[in-house]
């Protein structure tokens, strides 16, 4: 592909809102996760919350968009004066030429979860103040955005579980190169609710402990929660020394089964070979791979398999969700927004409370943060289904 | 500034609807050389998986393996090769009420076969394990305007990446109590292998730019209805014109102040 500018970047997470909290959570290798006392919850877990989502209040206009997930975004769109870069490459290309591609995999659920719990005792109806379109709806998340921003362009919010934002560059980015659009917001944005809580347990895939990626003990995920977003538009045909891009994407499926990766990894290996052939890449360009790294056994085995298969030990990697949790549909975009932030401060990330690598899974894996030039960085994300997404970033030199 | 065109050939078409058990049969309603007949969507039991599984299909796996595998077939095309682009206004209503029903109760633990079938891309997994396509595959949602939404994704697909893909889009009902807030009444839903290039199967050329005019509506009323109620059957102007073999314009519902116009040829 036509590489891309990404002309602005955004992050909120359980390390805090925006950037800065982010950045210097990354490099002091600290991890946000704590023991779960969300809602009504009653599990054996850790999670990654954003502590400031309650207390964010939509504009009156937009009330009937209110719920965790759309006050979560609202958060992070406010973050970093993302919203006014927004505004001001709205007011250049026009509100018809931007274009909206978020992605999520629960959007607004938590409202029905708390709604059915409100059910009329003779009727079984829903409470008149419950509004499935603006909260329950996947699309919620881009019908708010498109609102909030006062847009007119394409809207489209891609629901693929963990790759769900991952996938949103890849959409973009065609929809970029032709012409369609002369600028992308492209995000995630996924908030704590039940369903997911009580699903990954059901699964046994939650651990007790803070989640521990690519530790021979490693014993299941810390549900988080989170918001990222990104401004892409075309790039001059030499972008200026220090300007971040987007380089290529690979899209795949495992086919293999609903919630457990292919056990060789081989849906994520054809997706990693498939973003560096879109970045015109070999695997011996890439400085630093942001891995999905779950912390469930299973996952880390498969990624470990296909990234030693294509990049043996030669590339420092790390997942980073022992800081951030693993935030689901929010993920592929706050890990894409990890590696946009490693090249613009020359860091690599570290792996907070991984103790002792799995000795089975040969990579070159960061404990520990550090210092280090970085030109190019891979990040992958996959969810169930089987789908699959890798992101190549870079920074112009 | 780059320009590219998002169009692609036709070489497909599968369809399921309300009263409307397949494409011939669609087609020949849309050409008015049989009635349309209200009745329930009948959704055939996939013979692509194993019988067990077939069994325990739910109804959007049901849903989008026909019309997905209808459109494949008539292009004579590997399904297990082909890009895809699933768009629905939602997943499985079903599973979603049981799900929220059983929160609300002090016995929380779901089970997993319901959690996992949750997602919003649960149909395309289970096409992609029954297909055995490791091709990509997007899932998207933008409510009433899910049709519009896939049809631009999957074009981009051919134009950008020059693939084959396939589009399903294809929506199914809420129980009550969400019922009553989403009144989709039924299953129903359209398929398209969009092609790069044309081919001596090739049905029509489309090319799709945006327009502010109002989207063009049925004449047959319980036709009309099916657009209006089922997101997915928003392409039914377009599937007219492919019905009758006419060329010229038709344009698609999408979002409030952007709307699609489908030039075919």
């Amino acid at each position: 592909m036509t590489p891309l500018l990404i002309t602005s970047y955004t992050a909120t997470t359980c390390l805090g809102q925006g950037l800065d909290a982010l950045l210097a959570g990354l490099r002091e290798g600290r991890s946000g996760l704590a023991p779960c006392a969300f809602e009504t919850t009653m599990l054996d877990t850790w999670i990654g919350e954003v502590a400031t989502v309650d207390a964010q209040k939509l504009p009156e206009m937009l009330a009937r968009y209110d719920c965790r997930n759309n006050r979560l975004a609202l958060l992070g769109l406010e973050a970093d004066g993302f919203a006014e870069r927004v505004r001001e490459t709205i007011a250049r290309y026009g509100k018809s030429r931007v274009g909206i591609f978020l992605g999520t995999s629960t959007a607004g659920i938590l409202q029905t979860e708390l709604a059915y719990r409100r059910r009329d005792l003779a009727t079984g109806a829903l409470p008149g103040d419950f509004n499935y379109r603006t909260t329950h709806n996947t699309f919620s998340l881009g019908e708010f955005a498109r609102e909030y921003f006062g847009l007119e362009g394409p809207a489209v919010v891609i629901s693929t579980a963990c790759s769900s934002s991952a996938k949103v560059f890849a959409a973009a980015a065609r929809q970029l190169a032709c012409g369609t659009i002369d600028a992308a917001l492209v995000g995630g944005v996924d908030s704590l609710c039940l369903t997911t809580l009580y699903g990954f347990a059901s699964l046994q895939l939650t651990s007790a402990t803070p989640c521990r990626p690519y530790d021979a003990a490693r014993n299941g995920i810390s549900v988080g929660e989170g918001a990222a977003f990104a401004l892409l538009e075309r790039a001059p045909e030499i972008p200026e020394p220090g300007a971040l891009l987007l380089l290529g994407s690979g899209e795949s499926s495992d086919a293999y089964h609903m919630s457990s990766p292919h056990p060789e990894g081989l849906g994520a290996r054809l997706a990693m070979e498939a973003a560096l052939r879109s970045a015109g890449l070999t695997p011996g360009d890439i400085d630093y791979l942001n891995l999905h790294g779950t912390a469930t056994p299973a996952n880390d085995a498969a990624e470990g398999k296909a990234v030693a298969a294509l990049f043996g030990d030669r590339v420092a990697c790390s997942s980073t969700k022992g800081a951030t949790g693993h935030t689901l549909g929010a993920a592929g975009a706050i890990e894409a927004v990890i590696c946009t932030l490693a090249l613009a401060n020359d860091l690599l990330p570290g792996s907070p409370h991984t103790e002792t690598l799995d000795p089975g899974i040969p990579l070159q894996y960061l404990l520990h943060a550090r210092p280090g030039k970085l030109r190019r960085a891979l990040s992958n994300s996959f969810g169930f289904g089987g789908s699959n997404c890798s992101l190549v970033l870079g920074i112009a030199q | 500034m780059t320009h590219i065109p998002l169009a692609a050939w036709i070489e497909g078409i599968g369809f399921l609807a309300p009263g409307l058990p397949n494409w011939p049969v669609t087609r020949a309603v849309l050409r008015g050389e049989q009635p349309f007949t209200a009745a329930a969507s009948v959704l055939p039991a996939p013979t692509i998986l194993p019988p067990a599984e077939s069994r325990r299909a739910s109804r959007i796996v049901k849903l989008t393996l026909a019309v997905g595998l209808e459109a494949a077939t008539q292009a004579e095309a590997d399904a297990g090769t082909l890009a895809t682009v699933f768009s629905s206004s939602g997943a499985d209503g079903y599973n979603c009420h049981a799900l929220c029903e059983q929160l609300a109760t002090d016995d929380r633990q779901i089970s997993p076969t319901r959690f996992h079938n949750s997602v919003h891309n649960a149909a395309a997994g289970y096409w992609g394990i029954a297909t055995k396509s490791m091709a990509p595959c997007q899932v998207l949602c933008a409510y009433d305007a899910s049709f519009g939404a896939g049809l631009l994704d999957a074009l981009a697909q051919v134009v950008v990446d020059r693939q084959p893909t396939l589009l399903i889009a294809y929506d199914s009902e809420y129980p009550e109590p969400l019922h009553s807030q989403r009144d989709i009444p039924d299953c129903g839903g359209a398929a398209l292998l969009l092609m790069p290039e044309k081919t001596t199967r090739s049905l029509a050329h489309i090319t799709v730019t945006r327009t502010e005019r109002p989207a063009d509506v049925l004449a047959d009323s319980g036709m009309e209805s099916l657009r209006q109620k089922i997101p997915a059957l928003r392409c039914l102007p377009l599937l007219q014109k492919l019905a009758r073999g006419e060329s010229g314009e038709v344009c698609l519902d999408y979002l409030s102040s952007m709307q699609l116009l489908v030039e075919i040829r």
